[in-house]
């Protein structure tokens, strides 16, 4: 099993690789001068040609990008023009609120997805499986941040169940001592239940944003696999043995129909990382998707980059996590390592 | 190029191909469906600003924030803007942003999958390499990486859009041009003294054209929501354009305090849309394809 992984972090390396060449790019395909675009629109010539010397940008490609990965590799992502702090600094203070909010969504839609997934599939022609259908088509076509706004107009202007879609917390309410960075967490370490109530309400309409918009490949995906295993011999066997339709479905056929869907997973990671910065924006959640988005309005280019590495390098580690999983679901993956 | 299929293909063929696709519209209500609605979006595309009631750009104060009536049947924002005539008017902006970045990828996706799946060797693995980076990212976190980078136009957001869509293309083109590696016709194009780059040109890519226009279809409707999603973030599109993501995004501030149409109609003809191209891509495979039906 530790071979296994170790040959799959070996695998991801060459991603890493060209995620750090594309985003050096990114930063020296800047229009125009980054010298002048970092020195700011007031600047004089010299102090132009003072930040070319001080970023290096005097100096030929290869050596620049030397640089920057050595100033990476010392965890330096540069400074943030509007604010002035380091960017690595916001985004590690901006990152447990992206990441309690994309994974409780994830979390949430494959607690729908899979069941409604595997009743489509054990009961094909079924109103569940029409219902698959429907959910599985329409939630690729709504756009993240339409059913965001939809959800807020209900629930918080009609219904008045939701808070105002305004962050993480209410304003009356202070953030839990700082242990892992997860509201719901640090709460219920801290015994306070009042403050887990308050979190959890502003986290629903978000997580349910981001569910919504998850479901679709996992239900689509689980049914078709689920469909497919159902069909196979060893199902066809487990049956005709007389065995109870329970634990066909779900130690039979389940464990199997398992391994595309973690497949997807990936997949499905690329979507949620990004309309993570969407969702962030229509609630005003205090992530590093919004953190980018100011940088993006205030054209801050710094914040941006370290912000398109970090979600990239957070991608590169979940595939890898997602192939570690697939070795332990798959025993036959491990075998051939 | 195009005689050269006309010339291989009986003239039977390509009509049974339209008897075919007149059967998968008419059986099919959903594609016929999408196929209606989808006329609809191109005729707004092509006539929408001549015959709009109101000036989609023209503020009037007055009539500023008003809910749909029968004078304004989508409302007015905030500005008293007529809401009807600016969606039907960013039809065109949200079409074209959408055909074009899919052409511009058919275009370096399917040639570059054409070629690493036809030659193999150092193409394939410079073509898969370049494939894999771009998915080592979160796809739309690296379209506002490239966007911002590249400059906040709306042809940025066209090539960024199509950048992103490159590895799709690439690898359904390679996985189809390899299996006709040594397919018959392939092999009597070379004997008959074709050129490699010819057969490639000429006899390998109009044979996986079905595919590829289905992969099409398939992809516009995520080329419209991811152009629309970076025009939500205030990337590309400016104000006062009329494009149905900003207008999501100018009528968001307006959804907590219950003036809804603001929002709604932009945000409902953009979902149409997407929804439109992926039961149109679906209807197509299966004109193409009948075997993966679903």
């Amino acid at each position: 099993m530790l071979g296994m992984v170790f040959k799959r972090l070996l695998v991801a390396v060459p991603s890493l690789i060209g995620v750090v060449i594309v985003t050096f790019l990114l930063t020296r395909a800047l229009p125009g001068d980054p010298a002048a675009y970092f020195a700011g629109p007031a600047a004089t010539k010299e102090a132009i040609e003072q930040i070319r010397v001080k970023l290096g940008l005097d100096q030929p490609l290869v050596v620049q990008f030397a640089r920057y990965v050595k100033d990476l590799a010392r965890g330096d992502l540069g400074n943030s023009l509007t604010t002035g702090q380091p960017v690595v600094q916001e985004i590690k203070t901006r990152l447990p609120a992206s990441a309690e909010l994309t994974l409780l969504g994830l979390i949430v839609s494959m607690s729908i997805a899979v069941p409604l997934g595997i009743m489509a599939a054990t009961r094909p022609g079924s109103l569940v499986d029409h219902a698959c259908r429907v959910v599985a088509t329409a939630g690729v076509s709504l756009p993240v941040f339409f059913t965001g706004l939809i959800l807020v107009y209900v629930f918080y202007y009609q219904l008045g169940w939701a808070p105002a879609p305004l962050g993480r917390l209410d304003i009356f309410f202070s953030p839990p001592p700082h242990i892992t960075g997860f509201y719901l967490i640090d709460s219920l370490i801290a015994g306070n239940g009042e403050l887990f109530v308050a979190s959890l309400k502003q986290l629903i309409l978000p997580t349910l944003t981001l569910a919504i918009f998850s479901l679709a490949p996992i239900a689509r995906m689980t049914r078709a696999s689920m469909l497919a295993v159902l069909a196979s011999d060893f199902v066809r066997t487990a049956r005709a043995s007389g065995l109870a339709p329970f634990t066909v479905i779900v130690v039979y056929a389940f464990r199997n129909a398992m391994l595309p869907v973690v497949t997807t997973l990936g997949m499905v990671f690329s979507f949620l990382l990004g309309a993570n910065v969407l969702v962030e924006k229509v609630f005003a959640w205090p992530g590093i998707g919004s953190f980018a988005v100011e940088a993006l309005i205030a054209s801050d280019f710094a914040p941006l980059q370290g912000f398109v590495l970090t979600m990239a390098i957070m991608y590169v580690a979940l595939n890898l996590l997602i192939d570690v999983l697939y070795g332990l679901i798959d025993p036959r993956v491990r075998l051939e390592a | 190029m195009t005689d050269i299929v006309a010339t291989h293909r009986p003239s039977s063929g390509i009509a049974a191909t339209l008897r075919h696709a007149r059967y998968v519209v008419s059986e099919n209500r959903v594609t016929g469906f999408a196929f209606g609605l989808f006329l609809v979006i191109v005729l707004a595309a092509l006539i929408g600003p001549y015959v709009v009631p109101y000036d989609p750009l023209a503020s009037n104060t007055t009539a500023a924030l008003k809910p749909p009536s029968m004078q304004h049947w989508f409302g007015t924002d905030q500005l008293g803007r007529d809401v009807f005539a600016r969606v039907i008017v960013a039809t065109r902006l949200d079409f074209v942003i959408a055909v074009t970045s899919v052409a511009l990828v058919f275009l370096m996706g399917g040639l570059a999958g054409v070629a690493a799946g036809f030659f193999g060797g150092w193409t394939d693995r410079v073509v898969g390499r370049v494939a894999d980076t771009i998915m080592a990212f979160p796809l739309f976190v690296l379209a506002m990486g490239i966007v911002a980078a590249m400059g906040n136009t709306v042809q940025n957001i066209v090539i960024a859009t199509a950048i992103v869509n490159f590895p799709l293309y690439a690898r359904v083109a390679r996985a189809e041009a390899n299996v006709r590696r040594e397919a018959g016709f392939v092999l009597a194009a070379r004997l008959s003294g074709n050129s490699e780059v010819r057969i490639v040109l000429a006899h390998v890519l109009p044979n996986i054209m079905p595919i590829m226009i289905v992969q099409m279809s398939l992809t516009m409707g995520y080329a419209i929501l991811n152009a629309a999603g970076l025009s939500f973030i205030g990337l590309g599109v400016r104000p006062p354009t009329a494009e149905w993501g900003i207008m999501v995004a100018e009528g968001a501030a307006f959804m907590v305090s219950g003036e809804w149409w603001i929002a709604f109609f932009p945000g409902a003809a953009l979902m149409l849309a997407v929804f439109c191209f992926n039961l149109l891509g679906d209807g197509l495979r299966d004109i193409v394809d009948p075997q993966r039906r679903t």
